[in-house]
């Protein structure tokens, strides 16, 4: 048997193609996507090369670096915003049980959304801050290096047909409360309570390109680090590391983990299965 | 077929899946060695009792998928729900949350494709018993990289639709029954 080597020829040009385009993407704007899981990015490249209708990942290359308003369209494809209100309501319910009655404890507590998308997450603690009066001690950095993402989360407005399915995450994650409260239906969205956002400021952050911004009690990221190889992932935990006060929390996503990472060592284990994480005071638990 | 031909397996199934699983990955025999990768369409709200399930009447090693894991031989891999999940150069998963795809998060299209990419002409994909057409574009794109594509047969599949999309693309070289299907697979790859 022999790989046909017309077909290997085409895979390994494309990926030739892949690499070149985004250091164009990453030389020209900034944005590194080079340590980026390569299957996904190739995926989404593909993708958009479809549907603009350009004969090779090339003819991409000279688009984004030189037709207007096309690397907008890329940054768009490679930043994946999907997110939701309390998804995966058992890490919530968790972070609610374990972490806030120690958070509870300091006078004042910043935490970090890093990779906020479109602002859900953020908000879905903000709630929960709330209702364990702690929301007004709170400052809340909520982070992406999307700007557009960014633009919708400072609005807090949301498609009203989503509304029942955040209200049972809500429960799920030990809501208490009547949902509703926190927001008024307009049309087909939910406007969510203005007061939550009075203690977040939403700002323009990149985990790659940019370094640490503040020094705080919990880090939030999840479902960023799946996007990332290795090397990044090590590096991008060093920085939480870094921005993280001793005895300070991280919360990852369901599929993210601290277990192969340099700073695993420096953590321990609050709950294995909803990937949350606590910083050891120096060497101690 | 003479043995290591194909290097790897990637099943998607949908509704009526669980039944077609079992009777498949049941009679591998203990030497199987080539991996599996399955996508079954879940509700994102399941844990990884499919696995668990999976692995108590398996000889295989079946295991839900973790992030950055390497694939390796005697091994079965589902994807967890809510996930895509995909193949890398490297030989390793990883996992994206993008939109669905067909509906469908995991995605058989987006596993089916990204494996193609890897294993070219050395990849086996076998769509199964379904409701919607999530599969038929990644067995499209196995058989353009040259792999090998199994559909159930519709008559003995749960649920017809997704298999017969697929025969539908005409890019399905086989269309087996499970029992076909199974005993293809051990005859594969069966060095005991
Ligand atoms: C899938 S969303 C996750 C949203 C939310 N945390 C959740 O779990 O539902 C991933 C987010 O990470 C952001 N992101 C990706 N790469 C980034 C980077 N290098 N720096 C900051 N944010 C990044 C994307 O723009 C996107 O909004």
């Amino acid at each position: 048997m022999s790989i046909k080597p017309e077909i290997n020829q085409i895979v390994v040009t494309q990926d030739i193609e892949t690499d070149l385009l985004l250091e164009a993407v990453y030389h020209r704007f900034g944005y590194d996507f080079r340590d980026y899981n390569k299957a996904h990015i190739k995926r989404r490249i593909l993708h958009r090369m479809q549907t603009t209708g350009a004969r090779s990942i090339s003819e991409m290359q000279h688009k984004v670096l030189h037709e207007e308003g096309f690397i907008e369209v890329i940054l768009r494809d490679l930043s994946i915003n999907v997110t939701e209100m309390y998804r995966d309501p058992s890490f919530y319910l968790s972070i609610r049980n374990e972490v806030f009655p120690i958070l509870k404890t300091y006078p004042f507590i910043k935490i970090w959304h890093a990779g906020c998308a479109t602002g859900e997450e953020v908000y879905s603690f903000a709630i929960m801050l709330k209702e364990e009066g702690l929301l007004n001690r709170a400052q809340i950095y909520a982070t992406d290096f999307n700007p557009l993402v960014l633009e919708t989360a400072r609005k807090g407005i949301y498609p009203i047909s989503r509304i029942k399915e955040y209200t049972q995450n809500y429960q799920s994650a030990g809501g208490n409360q009547s949902f509703s409260d926190y927001y008024i239906a307009k049309y087909d969205s939910v406007i969510l309570d203005q007061s939550l956002r009075k203690n977040i400021v939403f700002a323009e952050h990149n985990l790659v390109t940019d370094s640490v911004f503040a020094e705080v009690h919990l880090v939030v990221c999840r479902n960023v680090l799946i996007y990332f190889n290795k090397d990044l992932q090590n590096r991008v935990v060093k920085l939480f590391n870094e921005s993280l006060v001793k005895g300070g929390f991280l919360g990852l996503g369901s599929k993210e983990n601290l277990m192969f990472t340099d700073v695993y060592e420096k953590f321990y284990v609050v709950d294995a299965k909803e990937k949350i994480y606590k910083k050891k005071v120096q060497g101690v638990i | 077929m003479e043995e290591s031909t194909y290097k790897v397996i990637v099943i998607g199934a949908s509704a009526g899946g669980l039944k077609a699983l079992k009777k498949i990955i049941s009679g591998l025999p203990k030497s199987f060695c080539m991996p599996i990768l399955i996508v079954q369409h879940l509700s994102p709200r399941s844990d990884g009792f499919m696995a668990h399930y999976f692995n108590q009447l398996s000889h295989l090693q079946v295991k839900e998928a973790d992030e950055k894991e390497p694939i390796r031989p005697n091994h079965i891999y589902i994807a967890p729900a809510n996930y895509h999940m995909l193949v890398e150069l490297n030989e390793t998963i990883s996992f994206t949350v993008d939109e669905k795809v067909s509906y469908a998060r995991p995605s058989i299209d987006v596993l089916f494709e990204s494996a193609a990419r890897v294993y070219l002409d050395r990849l086996i994909g076998i769509i199964l018993t379904g409701a919607n057409e999530d599969g038929a574009a990644g067995i499209r794109t196995i058989k353009s990289f040259g792999g090998l594509t199994i559909a159930q047969s519709p008559e003995t599949a749960e649920v017809a639709v997704m298999p017969m999309a697929a025969i539908q693309t005409e890019c399905v070289d086989l269309i087996l029954s499970l029992d076909e299907i199974s005993n293809l697979l051990s005859s594969l790859c069966n060095q005991g």
